[in-house]
């Protein structure tokens, strides 16, 4: 086995295609599982069980399969209802949402590690619930949960390549067309692995710092 | 501290049921259980318009939760409890909402918002219940922060303050509401022995200079003895005997009492 600068340079044109894509793909479907893990856990708190009944049997579901599967079901099944949506999107909310049933337990615990006393305060000032919730609950609960959402970026960021598997371009699709057309797998593969870590291991470090800085 | 304290009700101050001397709170066979253990039995009693009543007595004695169930925090399971005339319980949720506002309380571990700085956690209730423009809360805030020593705070987080200040400013904010009741739980139990002085003489000032109608569970009995116009000592959720603070302290008639205020005092 022989390592080929060329063959890098060559491919670097197209990784930095894929980078785009993995990068938009990580940057929207974070976006989604954040606000839609916000929609289930708040929904999962009405009173009426007639909502938290099939939030909870759906959220449980799309948690209890593979996102491979639910990639594929969204990309091949869907269309044949008539909803047809690019690969990328298909990807985008496939990856989304299947986050968002795992963003919903962290908001969950951070919603119930706010003490009692919040909520008595709240209720002694004669603040509506809504205003109890924008003001008071859901503040101190998000800056609780941000690092733990951190940690959920950082696994979508490893899980985009299963979009290759719908035909999405992303850096993992680039360099597997990439290694076909020219039959040298080594340095593509290795230059999107080196990425992922240069992506991955700042951010961690960033949550870190985030964390301390959040713990004050 | 301002002779001159800025939270009497003014002629304009909004509508409220007319200040009246006499009755303000009655509770009638009020009984609050948890599981098995009745903690209120049957209570009745009944405090008077800007009264400082202390309720005093052995812990568990349901105390706090005759606070408790006059925020609403708490619901009784049985029994009736009237405010100002009108039913707190049983009661539709909008007129529980109507009185709610007329009541204030501090709590025991202050319960400040740690989201927002100390002005806004004073500002809040009033600009978004109230309707109060920002600039007049503000000003009622500072007026309010200067009066309990905490002016120079405003920008600060709770967390940046000793538990004391933060009491403090838990009560500017429950008086921000211009409460015509506030109710006082262990407010200085969770305090450094240091802190408390400073908190108890905010208390006693507002006492002293407003006609709210004060309820306070403590187990100061030097504060209760100083503010109170009416001490009820409580055991297993009765009313064992209710007097002048003098009476209760110094000459009182039940067993239970004086076997509690030896244990205490």
């Amino acid at each position: 086995m022989t390592w080929d600068w060329g063959a890098v340079r060559a491919f670097m044109p197209h990784f930095f295609d894929g980078l785009l894509v993995t990068l938009q793909a990580l940057a929207l479907g974070s976006l989604i599982s954040f606000a839609l893990g916000l929609v289930w856990a708040l929904l999962m708190r009405t009173p009426t069980r007639w909502v938290r009944w099939p939030v909870g049997v759906v959220t449980e579901f799309i948690r209890d399969t593979p996102l491979l599967v639910q990639l594929f079901f969204l990309f091949y099944v869907l269309p044949e209802w008539g909803l047809a949506f690019s690969a990328l999107t298909t990807g985008v909310v496939a990856i989304g949402l299947h986050y968002s049933t795992y963003t919903m337990q962290v908001y969950r615990a951070g919603i119930d590690a706010v003490p009692p006393g919040q909520w008595e305060a709240a209720t002694a000032l004669s603040l509506p619930p809504r205003r109890t919730w924008t003001a008071v609950i859901l503040p101190q609960a998000i800056r609780r949960v941000v690092p733990a959402l951190g940690n959920y970026v950082i696994a979508m960021l490893k899980d985009t390549p299963m979009l290759m598997t719908i035909t999405v371009l992303d850096m993992l699709g680039e360099a597997r067309l990439f290694s076909q057309q020219h039959f040298q797998f080594t340095e593509p593969l290795t230059v999107i692995g080196v990425a992922f870590v240069l992506i991955s291991y700042p951010a961690s470090l960033l949550l870190r710092a985030l964390e301390r800085r959040l713990a004050r | 501290m301002p002779a001159d304290i800025p939270l009497m009700k003014e002629p304009d101050a909004h509508a409220r049921p007319p200040a009246a001397t006499g009755e303000l709170i009655r509770f009638e066979k009020v009984t609050k259980r948890f599981g098995d253990h009745t903690v209120l039995d049957e209570l009745d009693f009944s405090v008077e318009a800007g009264r400082h009543v202390t309720l005093i007595g052995p812990s568990g004695s349901g105390k706090t939760t005759i606070l408790r169930l006059l925020m609403t925090l708490d619901q009784p399971d049985e029994g009736t409890i009237t405010v100002g005339g009108q039913r707190l319980f049983p009661a539709g949720e909008k007129q529980v909402g109507e009185i709610r506002k007329n009541i204030g309380m501090v709590f025991q571990q202050f319960n400040l918002f740690p989201n927002m700085k100390v002005l806004r956690n004073v500002t809040e209730a009033p600009v978004t219940v109230l309707r109060l423009s920002r600039d007049e809360a503000e000003q009622r805030a500072r007026e309010l922060l200067d009066l309990v020593g905490l002016g120079d705070h405003l920008d600060k987080y709770p967390s940046q303050l000793s538990g004391g200040q933060q009491q403090r400013v838990a009560i500017a904010r429950a008086l921000a509401m211009r409460p015509q009741v506030l109710l006082l739980d262990e407010v200085t139990s969770a305090l450094d022995p240091e802190l408390v002085a400073g908190v108890l003489d905010v208390l006693r000032d507002i006492a002293r200079s407003t006609d709210i109608t004060m309820l306070c569970v403590t187990h100061e009995m030097s504060f209760a003895r100083d503010i109170s116009d009416r001490v009820l000592m409580f055991d297993s959720g009765h009313v064992v005997e209710a007097g002048a603070p003098e009476k209760i302290f110094n000459d009182p008639e039940h067993t239970r009492t004086r076997e509690f205020l030896s244990a205490v005092l």
